[in-house]
């Protein structure tokens, strides 16, 4: 367990640093997934710690969005002015975005005659 | 019986100690996602009760009836917020073992990634925009399909309020994971791959995160779409910003 954290944090790591000295405009953590996916496929395959861990954070990602998401408290007076514009643009943005890229992604899947992963959802 | 006075002095106590450590709010943090967590599973796994959500209106509440300021919530939840960086290197895992079906799919990613990318920004602003809020709302609804510190940077260089930002990403979040699953079900879209990759397009991490929950395929193309949006999004605001 204690390596597969340690190679965790030295890949956020190496990103933050290469991001900053460099002046990259990507996320330090984005460049570290870069970093790590570079040293599985030098290692061939995922050691069997790093599976673990991945099976337990990723499975309750969610939780890691908490304590932003409380941050909504900061903005109750603004939320309550402009309650309309907010929710209409953001639950139809979110809706639209969903359909407009899964039906691209799939006419042009289709388009290519690449095949479908599974048949049904 | 002493009288309350004394019994009054002890809560005072015991209350300036829980404020001052970490331990009271990361463990109300865990405990309303655990609540939240359970509400889910109780529902049949109903996308429509989100446990983000859910931990979220327990965590307010708790906050507002205790009179608990944000920045003291924060100073423990932080160790939480902490653990979103090693999460998204743990992408890797998922996107390695699913490589050579990523590879194969690069041309319909990207085709989607684009119309994705440009609806987000553009109808959110739009929809917003004809509904009256304030330019600096607009300007701070802009990057709302980028995961959180992303989304915060880009309102920031363009004149919106980062900390509403990080609010309506969050919102965004759990808006998508709540709509995906009946939105592509009526839409007919029975890949997994396009499914996984439209949610983490629109919903980030938490679109991402619902994903993972209903299949690894679907969880491996949101992580991917996530991280290509953030990019694409930072580059694009920017440009469109110029007509709000």
């Amino acid at each position: 367990m204690v390596h597969a954290i340690l190679a965790l944090l030295v890949c956020q790591l190496l990103g933050e640093i290469i991001v900053r000295a460099a002046g990259i405009p990507i996320p330090g953590p984005v460049l570290g997934t870069l970093l790590m996916l570079g040293a599985l496929a030098a290692l061939r395959e995922v050691p069997e710690e790093l599976n673990a861990v991945a099976g337990v954070l990723l499975s309750h990602l969610s939780l890691l969005f908490v304590p932003a998401g409380v941050g909504v408290i900061l903005h109750v007076a603004r939320i309550r002015a402009e309650w309309l514009p907010l929710l209409a643009g953001l639950f139809l943005s979110t809706a639209l975005t969903i359909a407009v890229t899964a039906l691209v992604f799939f006419r042009v899947m289709r388009k290519m005659g690449l095949q479908e992963a599974e048949p049904e959802p | 019986m002493s009288g309350p006075v004394e019994g009054t002095d002890h809560f005072d106590l015991l209350w300036v100690y829980l404020q001052q450590e970490p331990l009271l709010w990361l463990t109300a943090t865990l405990a309303a996602y655990a609540i939240g967590h359970a509400l889910h599973r109780a529902t049949g796994g109903s996308p429509l009760v989100n446990s983000v959500a859910v931990a979220i209106a327990l965590l307010v509440a708790v906050l507002a009836v205790s009179g608990t300021s944000y920045a003291t919530y924060f100073d423990g939840a932080q160790f939480v917020h902490f653990l979103l960086g090693p999460a998204t290197v743990l992408l890797a895992v998922p996107l390695y073992r699913n490589f050579s079906r990523v590879r194969r799919l690069l041309v319909p990613m990207l085709a989607a990634l684009l119309a994705g990318s440009v609806t987000a920004v553009v109808s959110a602003v739009a929809v917003a925009g004809v509904l009256g809020g304030s330019r600096e709302t607009l300007l701070s609804l802009a990057p709302k399909s980028a995961t959180t510190p992303i989304a915060m940077g880009i309102a920031e260089e363009i004149g919106g309020l980062a900390s509403l930002t990080a609010t309506l990403v969050i919102i965004t979040g759990i808006i998508g994971a709540m709509i995906v699953t009946p939105l592509l079900n009526a839409l007919r879209v029975t890949d997994w791959a396009a499914r996984g990759f439209a949610v983490g397009v629109a919903s980030h991490g938490i679109g991402a995160a619902r994903a993972f929950q209903v299949n690894q395929l679907a969880g491996t193309f949101a992580g991917i779409a996530m991280a290509l949006n953030a990019l694409l999004t930072a580059l694009l605001v920017p440009l469109l910003v110029g007509w709000i």
